[in-house]
């Protein structure tokens, strides 16, 4: 019989502690230890505790499904907690999934949900393709693959009408056996075969449709072994499909679009050094004796590596924090033969004596990015530990005992996932590289206008399009600090606002000397009258203290005055992180017209006034709007 | 039956109840425990799978409807695969 005396240790810790960052770090290694129902239970009960929590955010998910899931919502809710998420979850009547899509008065469309999963298996929308395949004429199986993508994409359309929610489709999984045998995989109309042409047009109804994916479900069970995820007593009994064991793994699923969805995700992978990029410590080993490369024990490492080098194609940024004298650290970097990555993929490098909370504080400034963004990667469980007591709002990864399995523990992380990702993200890591030469320069340059001057900055401005959208939308959901009303509008929601009418989405493009920053802001307006509103007005950290937010100001006030209006106006809604936006609108010459008991502050610029002018050291661009 | 086997049950029926652990007892069923409805007894039997690397047959899992009756069929089959 196991001793239990770790788990029951790390309970009493959890139900004795009195703050937040003590239960979770307790709950995380309870969690660790046992990813049970009994044990997710236990955990959300504890963390409701401490609700609400500063960095958590709250997110509303509604289940339609066709078998039992219920077993499964504490454990979603256990995982979603310990990652940041209150996540509140109602599950759809048994099998109702069509009608509660279908009726208008239907709950799904009452309740204000953020996101809807659609969990439908093969044998339950297609039994003709799951038991009665060897029966099928060629004729019958098409049409029967026809009405099910047909279904498929009235459900789509029909919910899209009617709800702003993110809706994630499951894919149909394929059965364990098919009913031909292995002639299933030679014949071009297989079993198999038809359920993988159902997926690849659920595929292309995500892509026609904003706010929808498709969640790879038979993938998720070839991940478990096929053999071992169905429980047939379970099925036959309370029509639940697949082994407790297996719970985990579809929970985790859905969290890696729940994570995105929801903003919960990480800007920046902050990774140790010694042990853990590679094997051995390079102030007692020496470079030479460091473990990395293709084959034996430093094949782990650098498959570590690549699973790093993987995020930053992702648009992750990479930081090092270790404890090391820097010039040996470097040399090992740049130096050793195994290596797969180079000081010059990291945006950030801090290597010292200090405590890791002091480097990952350092970081979090040098990148302009807040500490909840970082997710730290040590194989010291001491470091992990105290990483979690001082700086509960950074993910911090679990790792295995033994290096094999570390990069798949950094896989694992949904909070490195994103449902899209824009030519900015592949380049993001490239950009703080410049950005880096760009800090350097400013500290070189005299006054502050000389280095104003010295930048050459462009600043273009756009109304938004339908491929600007996507990351016009990413922009609203991930700038934290020059953002001035923090609105987090949904996809759908800004393309419903540009349509609308009197209103005008526009984006911002900057570049300089140095390079292209890219897509790095976003202004949302209304005119009602002969008043403007400033909706949503905000730019990411790149450009922040470059003075582009004041050619954007003068942008916006000529092109109303032209228009014959007489006054803009715009909320300032102050957040924990927004402090770099507060003054704003005072220093841009708008008066205070309200102040509400929240702190939040309306403020008005009379147009017949004053007209902010664009500096002098900026050059604008505005690309026309389109007949269209 | 041997304590800490009914204790291990205990705590779990107490976890998966959503509970106080003082609340279960042997007699403990969905009688006398409110939040003892059809799913939480599916949760109650994956819990006990779980944590007891045992499955149940369809029969066993509609017959265990007090703390009693699962202590005592979790005694059975651990004996029957010589585990004490």
């Amino acid at each position: 019989m196991r001793v239990d005396f770790n788990s029951s240790e790390c309970r009493n810790l959890a139900e004795q502690a009195e703050s937040w960052p003590q239960a979770q770090a307790a709950l995380q290694e309870l969690w660790q230890q046992r990813t049970a129902p009994a044990t997710a239970a236990f955990v959300v009960s504890c963390a409701e505790r401490f609700r609400p929590q500063p960095y958590w955010v709250s997110m509303r998910l509604g289940i339609l499904r066709s078998f039992t899931v219920e077993p499964l919502i504490p454990m979603l809710r256990a995982g979603a907690f310990l990652g940041g998420i209150d996540l509140t979850v109602r599950a759809g009547d048994f099998n109702a999934y069509s009608q509660e899509i279908l009726d208008p008065a239907s709950w799904i469309y009452r309740n204000s949900l953020d996101a809807v999963i659609l969990a439908v298996q093969t044998c339950d929308i297609s039994p003709e393709l799951w038991e009665r395949y060897s029966e099928l004429t060629a004729g019958e199986r098409e049409s029967e693959i026809a009405r099910v993508v047909e279904s498929f994409r009235n459900w789509v359309s029909v919910f899209r009408s009617r709800s702003k929610a993110a809706l994630i489709l499951h894919g149909l999984e394929c059965p364990a056996f098919a009913s031909d045998g292995v002639l299933d995989g030679v014949s071009s109309h297989g079993q198999a075969d038809a359920i993988r042409q159902i997926n690849r047009e659920l595929r292309a109804i995500a892509a026609e449709n904003a706010g929808v994916y498709v969640l790879d479900y038979d993938a998720v069970i070839a991940r478990c072994g096929r053999n071992r995820w169905f429980d047939e007593v379970k099925w036959m009994l309370v029509r639940l499909p697949m082994r407790a064991e297996h719970f985990r793994d579809l929970t985790s699923e859905w969290l890696r679009f729940l994570h995105p969805l929801s903003g919960r995700i990480a800007k920046v992978l902050v990774t140790d050094l010694d042990n853990t990029l590679w094997g051995g410590i390079v102030s007692e080993d020496g470079v030479e004796r460091l473990q990395a490369g293709v084959e034996g024990p430093g094949a782990a490492f650098r498959q570590l590596q690549r699973a790093i080098l993987d995020l930053s194609r992702r648009g992750i940024l990479l930081a090092v924090a270790s404890k090391n004298n820097a010039d040996e650290a470097l040399e090992a970097l740049d130096r050793h033969p195994g290596m797969l990555l180079r000081s010059k993929n990291f945006a950030a490098l801090q290597m010292n004596w200090n405590d890791k909370t002091a480097s990952l504080r350092e970081i979090a400034r040098q990148l302009n990015v807040g500490t909840d963004s970082l997710v730290f990667l040590d194989d010291n469980p001491a470091e992990r530990q105290r990483v979690r007591l001082e700086m509960p709002e950074v993910m911090v990864i679990e790792l295995p005992a033994h290096p094999v399995g570390y990069a798949n523990a950094l896989r694992d992380c949904p909070m490195f996932e994103r449902l899209v990702l824009s030519e900015e993200d592949r380049r993001r890591g490239e950009l703080y590289i410049v950005q880096r030469e760009r800090q350097s320069f400013e500290e070189q340059a005299g006054s502050l206008e000389e280095f104003y001057q010295s930048l050459g900055q462009q600043v273009m401005i756009a109304p938004m399009t339908a491929d600007t959208l996507p990351r016009a939308a990413q922009l609203l959901l991930k700038t934290n600090q020059f953002n001035l009303t923090t609105h987090r509008y949904k996809q759908t929601e800004i393309a419903t606002f540009a349509a609308a009418s009197g209103c005008d989405v526009y984006t911002i493009n900057v570049r300089d000397r140095f390079g292209d920053n890219g897509l790095v802001g976003v202004v949302m307006t209304q005119r009602t009258g002969d008043a403007c509103l400033i909706d949503v007005f905000l730019l990411s950290c790149r450009v922040i203290g470059r003075t582009v937010e004041t050619a954007v100001m003068a942008f916006l006030a000529e092109k109303n005055r032209s228009r014959g209006v007489a006054r803009l106006e715009g909320w300032f809604l102050p957040t924990r992180k927004n402090a770099p936006a507060e003054g704003f609108y005072r220093n841009h010459g708008f008066r205070l017209v309200q102040q509400k008991q929240d702190g939040s502050t309306l403020w008005s610029l009379n147009l017949n006034e004053t007209v902010p002018a664009c500096p002098s050291w900026i050059e604008m661009n505005m690309v026309k709007e389109s007949a269209a | 039956m041997t304590s800490s086997l009914m204790a291990r049950v205990a705590q779990l029926a107490a976890d998966v109840f959503s509970v106080p652990l003082e609340q279960i007892e042997p007699q403990s069923s969905p009688d006398n425990i409110e939040s003892w409805d059809s799913i939480q007894h599916l949760n109650l039997v994956l819990a006990l799978e779980q944590e007891f690397g045992v499955e149940f047959t369809p029969e066993e899992i509609e017959q265990l409807l007090s703390i009693e009756l699962v202590a005592a069929l979790l005694e059975e089959k651990q004996k029957a695969c010589g585990v004490y």
